[in-house]
């Protein structure tokens, strides 16, 4: 099982190199990453790729939704939770 | 199905085989979603309810000729109500409906104007949105419900107000007026139940209307005869027949959506498997195990996609997925690129994918889609060119791979048939082979007018300026770059000016002092937006929020995301002689700078 504050930090990481561009962006753990114009919906379908291949966790298509995955918060409780 | 010898047959898109009594048993659309069971749409399901829609419209009012806007969430119910329009005669236009990253305001700020320069008779939306938007238009707004209740009326399942009933009678009047006119040229023809409006071939069938604020006043007018001619070239161009299935995620407020995606397939009755773009770009599997399910053979992507497919489908869900019933796919509508047709070929091989499978189309909404494609049954040409020469001295000279300015441009194809691209110089003149230079088209299949802009003259000496730039050789053309400057995005047209104006309302960015560009990306296979805006302070706080400030601005008021903000000091931006901010230069400042 993977230790939730290190998940935070390597998904917090990878966000913004990855999908914001910007490594030094303050992400914080409550801001609309998608509603915020932070990075679009195409990133969902990225960030399903990266938690299957880092975490080994498979996220079912119907919780990548904007509702769903849409802030830091929302999306480690969502690898927490496990497939 | 319409082809190129039989096409006099077809006067208008009612002529459409969907809509006939012949393929009744066929499936005319196969409406997938995420973890929902497909519906099947039947060609006899896909006409009555095409009928019943129309009737319902006209009890709403709707008369031939009005325009009709369908700003709905992408379903079953937007399409029956543009065939629906059709169907009486109207003029319907498919538009993007508000998301919930989009202002609202912003949003109905556009439609209003639309409304207002376009004399939109109404407009349909979902229910939620109903009331706002007809608080804030000059025209009819009608919800989902509403709809649905006049569909109800007008087939004896409910009875009519008052309204309703003296529309009906109005419209039975007109109607029959319609079908007496000496020009009802297909009036009755195979159809059975109520009757269709029957207008001239050369009429007004739709609208498509292109993106960004200037692109909202201008409504690309096609007519019925241009839509046909257009699917009668461009199937004879693809092979069409009736073992095709059309697979599509696109969007149908765009021309290759609405097109290839959409009119196509039901004007020849091959089946559609669609899905709604929203669903497909979060879970772009759905489109792999479509075209498994269904035995799809041709799918229209656009550059981008080839990308996101092949770096974002995860293992797990392309693993037994056979893609070997595919005959095309088709890359349109941005630059494409021969870096993103390796990656998705290398990732998809094992699922059946090949070379061959890989052609490509240059398509406008003024030609009504397809200007050329690639010949079948080939991967589509490539052309290996110096880059410096093609960049300085606008000449596509042809360079070993292995030349250090070596760059690879993938072949658009030759032009369909009944249509001519040349390639012109400033003043008009045709350029030889390989000098790059502005693309012009002429074609049976081209835009009427835009649509109540009359200032605005698509046509020179008969041939239309696309502004795009491009060369020829050995009769395939080759696109390089836009004229003016426009940025395309995932497919989507981007005016730089429509988000530098929103770039410049944003507290703390100097006004009049903002860059907006495109950036190349490999990885996205696409052009990704930058944005250098110049601001007074030197505080590393205020200088992030104000760069978050400018994504979420340009997120709420435009319908793409901002990946690079950079904010630097005031006098940084390169202005022209002119005083006008030159976008190429600070681009270069830009690039330079960030060492990218």
């Amino acid at each position: 099982m993977v230790d939730e504050r290190v998940l935070r930090e390597k998904l917090r990481a990878y966000i913004c190199k990855e999908l914001i561009r910007d490594a030094s962006y303050p992400l914080t753990d409550t801001e609309g990453i998608i509603s915020g114009g932070l990075m679009d919906s195409f990133s969902l379908a990225e960030l399903a790729v990266y938690v299957e291949k880092e975490f080994g966790m498979y996220i079912p298509d119907s919780d990548l939704t904007v509702a769903k995955m849409d802030t830091l918060d929302q999306m480690v409780a969502r690898v927490m939770r496990g497939e | 199905m319409v082809n190129l010898s039989n096409r006099s047959h077809f006067h208008t898109l009612l002529d459409a085989v969907a809509l006939q009594g012949e393929h009744d048993e066929c499936p005319a659309i196969i409406y997938l979603e995420t973890d929902q069971a497909p519906i099947t749409i039947s060609c006899r399901d896909f006409r009555e309810a095409v009928i019943a829609h129309a009737a319902g419209l006209q009890v709403m009012g709707i008369a031939p000729r009005d325009l009709v806007i369908i700003a709905h969430t992408q379903n079953l119910e937007s399409i029956y109500a543009f065939w629906g329009a059709l169907w009486c005669g109207a003029i319907p236009s498919m538009f993007p409906t508000l998301t919930e990253k989009l202002d609202p305001d912003i949003y109905l700020h556009s439609m209003a104007e639309l409304a207002r320069l376009s004399g939109v008779r109404a407009i349909f939306t979902t229910d939620e949105f109903e009331p706002q938007l007809a608080a804030r238009v000059s025209c009819q707004v009608f919800g989902s419900e509403h709809l649905a209740r006049s569909v109800a009326v007008a087939n004896g399942k409910l009875h009519p107000s008052t309204t309703e009933r003296a529309h009906a009678e109005r419209n039975a009047v007109e109607s029959k007026h319609a079908r007496s006119s000496a020009h009802a040229l297909s009036a009755e023809r195979g159809r059975a139940g109520r009757d269709a409006f029957s207008p001239n071939s050369n009429e007004v069938a739709f609208l498509q209307h292109s993106s960004g604020t200037t692109g909202l006043q201008k409504g690309v007018a096609l007519s019925h005869e241009a839509v046909l001619n257009q699917v009668a070239s461009y199937s004879e161009a693809i092979a069409l027949n009736d073992q095709d299935v059309i697979v599509s995620w696109l969007p149908l407020y765009h021309d290759m959506g609405l097109i290839a995606g959409f009119i196509l397939p039901l004007v020849q009755g091959v089946p559609l498997v669609m899905m709604s773009p929203f669903d497909w770009v979060a879970h772009p599997a759905l489109l792999l195990h479509a075209i498994d399910d269904y035995r799809g053979t041709l799918c229209w992507l656009p550059n981008f996609a080839y990308n996101h497919c092949a770096r974002r489908i995860r293992q797990r869900d392309s693993e037994g997925v056979s893609l070997a019933s595919m005959r095309l796919f088709i890359n349109c509508s941005e630059p494409v690129r021969y870096e993103s047709h390796q990656m998705f070929l290398e990732r998809f091989a094992a699922n059946g994918v090949t070379n061959e499978m890989l052609t490509v189309s240059y398509a406008m909404a003024e030609n009504t889609f397809a200007v050329t494609q690639t010949p079948l049954g080939q991967a589509a040409r490539l052309d290996v060119v110096d880059r410096i020469e093609l960049e300085q001295k606008r000449f596509a000279q042809p360079a070993a791979i292995d030349h250090p300015h070596a760059q690879i441009r993938v072949s658009c194809g030759p032009a369909i048939v009944n249509t001519a691209v040349k390639i012109i110089d400033e003043a008009g003149n045709t350029l030889p082979d390989r000098a790059v230079g502005q693309v012009a088209v002429q074609s049976d299949c081209m835009l009427r007018e835009y649509y109540k802009r009359p200032d605005l003259q698509p046509f020179q000496e008969g041939w239309y300026r696309t502004g795009d730039m491009g060369y020829m050789a050995d009769g395939e053309v080759y696109i390089v770059g836009r004229l003016k400057d426009l940025i395309i995005n995932a497919g989507k047209n981007i005016y730089p000016q429509d988000i530098e104006a929103i770039v410049n309302t944003v507290p703390g960015v100097v006004p009049g002092r903002a860059v907006v560009f495109g950036v190349a990306d490999e990885r996205e296979g696409t052009e990704l937006i930058g944005v250098v805006a110049e601001v007074t302070t030197d505080n590393a706080q205020e200088r992030k929020h104000i760069a978050t400030q400018i994504r979420n601005a340009v997120a709420k008021q435009s319908m793409v995301t901002v990946t690079y903000v950079h904010l630097v000091g005031e006098r940084w931006l390169i202005k022209t002689s002119s005083g006008k901010i030159a976008r190429a230069a600070n681009r270069e400042k830009w690039l330079a700078e960030t060492q990218r």
